[in-house]
């Protein structure tokens, strides 16, 4: 079944979006990742613009993410205090995000930019989760290994504005999280993301939380900072296909469910180096794309688009 | 009296007395959310006061349809630093978005370079610039560029012998127009050629409109983006909610 998209004006079928959606859910579910960093490049693959691809994407996550935060609620998991200071960088850093988004899509270099943020972003954070990953399942056939220990006082406790985050059992500076927060933010605005692929490590490995708050909290700011993306692309930019979004939500939300039961039963290691491969894998098409010599050299754009 | 007989015969050419009369099977597409392209039967017949002589060239039939006119921008890539970049950037003052041009033989044997240029009929006539472009060394190859990628998308196409044509009287073709149609008004011309001028003009017009869903979304999108921005995110979150719990009562059976 044909469907044509009023945002993005191209004539797609129905039940690709939905299997996409379903498909990239179930990864999430298994991975507990938005899926955002998967969904964005398949968009584009399929030929949605990329603009519109980003922002209808932010509006997926919205959805991905709350579903997913209520359920850290229930089991009282959210940093709220942390949430909120994270959150107050990622709006800033949104903001900006969207306004350099809006200016290197006039001058025609927004494809790019995303792209290579991509390329960076996956490659770094897969290549570092698939070493870590076989690290611990090499450690787990050794049983004489230790495991590292956690440093207890690291650079990020020097600085000023201290506040006590009662949930994450941390006395620290509001900067750090603050600035993370905002690097975020651009990215989520930029890529189409949420986030939680590079909130997650930094929160853990900068930042010191205890692992059981980390989703929970970083799902909690996504939402805002997802939602507030959204509403910045569609009164800026006018690229959120709210059809598009409903087609990719529907097929999302069911396979996320999907997906988290089968992750259930497979053991985390095992999990993370999956995942650190299909991070790759993606990282690896984007580069390739960006260095092969292109078959056709130009392209058709709208003046003052 | 010869002379006046001659400029009789100058004044009332055989063809003079031709007109085209054309028709097309709808004049409305509507962009639905289920809009898969759509297909326009044009037909017509030829009008003639008094028989055609017998020395009169072959008659020929041009049929155009051409989308709202837009300038647009046409990119080159280039290798720096080992990937490919968007480097020059030429606009191309017209360009439109959609083009067809449907005769009953190879256009250029039935028209004159001259009729082409003054009537603006063919992929080469309608892609044009307005004047010099500063920095571009090739400006043909960008217009080219833009020509080959619509023609690969089927938003411009040269069907050169499809219409038929019957008794150099009716002629008929169908003209398909893809789904990435965008909307405004199609222009419609018939033309009745002989010995590769002219003669004759008819025009209709195709109008291309979202309707339904599509149209109130679009509207709604760009007449009240703040509105639109919210309410996708309260759809997102009711969405959101709706199967965190219908999750939670399949879990607790």
């Amino acid at each position: 079944m044909q469907i044509y998209l009023p945002i993005a004006e191209v004539s797609v079928n129905a039940f690709l979006l939905l299997g996409l959606g379903g498909l990239v859910g179930v990864l999430s579910g298994m991975f507990g990742v938005g899926g955002g960093f998967l969904m964005t490049p398949l968009l584009f693959f399929i030929g949605i613009p990329p603009a519109v691809a980003v922002a209808t994407e932010a509006n997926q996550i919205v959805a991905s993410s709350f579903s997913g935060v209520l359920a850290h609620f229930r089991r009282k998991t959210v940093d709220i205090k942390m949430g909120m200071v994270l959150l107050a960088g990622g709006l800033v850093g949104a903001f900006f995000g969207v306004q350099l988004f809006r200016i290197l899509k006039e001058l025609g270099q927004v494809e790019l930019l995303v792209q290579l943020c991509y390329v960076v972003f996956l490659g770094v954070i897969g290549g570092l989760m698939f070493f870590e990953s076989l690290r611990a399942i090499l450690r787990t056939r050794d049983p004489n290994a230790k495991l590292p220990p956690r440093k207890k006082h690291m650079w990020v406790h020097g600085l000023p504005l201290k506040m006590r985050f009662r949930q994450s059992q941390l006395y620290i500076s509001a900067i750090p999280p603050f600035i993370i927060g905002a690097m975020v933010g651009v990215l989520a605005a930029i890529m189409g993301v949420g986030g939680g692929f590079i909130m997650v490590p930094a929160m853990i490995y900068i930042l010191g939380m205890p692992t059981k708050v980390v989703v929970g909290t970083s799902l909690f700011q996504i939402i805002f900072v997802t939602g507030f993306t959204t509403l910045m692309h569609a009164t800026q930019n006018y690229t959120v296909d709210a059809v598009l979004a409903l087609l990719l939500l529907i097929g999302g939300t069911i396979g996320a469910q999907i997906g988290t039961r089968i992750g259930v039963r497979m053991k985390a290691e095992q999990l993370r180096i999956l995942l650190a491969l299909m991070v790759l894998a993606v990282c690896g098409k984007l580069l390739f794309d960006l260095v092969v010599e292109p078959n056709e050299l130009y392209s058709i754009g709208e003046v003052g688009h | 009296m010869i002379r006046v007989l001659c400029l009789l015969l100058l004044a009332f050419p055989a063809a003079a007395q031709e007109s085209v009369i054309g028709r097309l099977s709808q004049n409305q597409v509507s962009i639905t959310a289920n809009f898969d392209g759509s297909e326009i039967f044009v037909y017509g017949a030829v009008k003639r006061d008094a028989p055609t002589p017998v020395t009169a060239p072959p008659l020929h039939i041009a049929i155009t349809v051409e989308g709202p006119s837009r300038p647009s921008t046409v990119r080159r890539k280039e290798r720096i630093f080992g990937i490919w970049v968007n480097r020059s950037v030429m606009v191309v003052d017209e360009a439109p978005s959609f083009y067809t041009v449907a005769t009953t033989a190879p256009l250029n044997e039935i028209m004159s370079t001259r009729a082409r240029e003054e009537y603006g009929i063919g992929l080469d006539r309608v892609v044009r610039l307005s004047g010099p472009v500063p920095g571009i060394r090739n400006p043909t190859n960008f217009t080219d560029a833009l020509i080959r990628i619509n023609q690969r998308s089927e938003l411009y196409t040269q069907l050169e012998g499809m219409v038929d044509l019957a008794e150099e009287t009716l002629f008929s073709t169908r003209i398909a127009l893809p789904s990435n149609l965008t909307e405004g008004d199609y222009l419609t011309r018939m033309y009745l050629l002989r010995g590769r001028e002219v003669v004759n003009v008819s025009q209709t017009t195709i109008f291309v409109r979202k309707e339904g869903l599509e149209r109130w979304i679009y509207t709604l999108a760009h007449e009240q983006p703040l509105i639109y921005g919210i309410a996708s995110i309260l759809m997102a979150l009711v969405f959101g909610w709706g199967a965190s719990e219908i999750f939670r009562v399949l879990l607790r059976r």
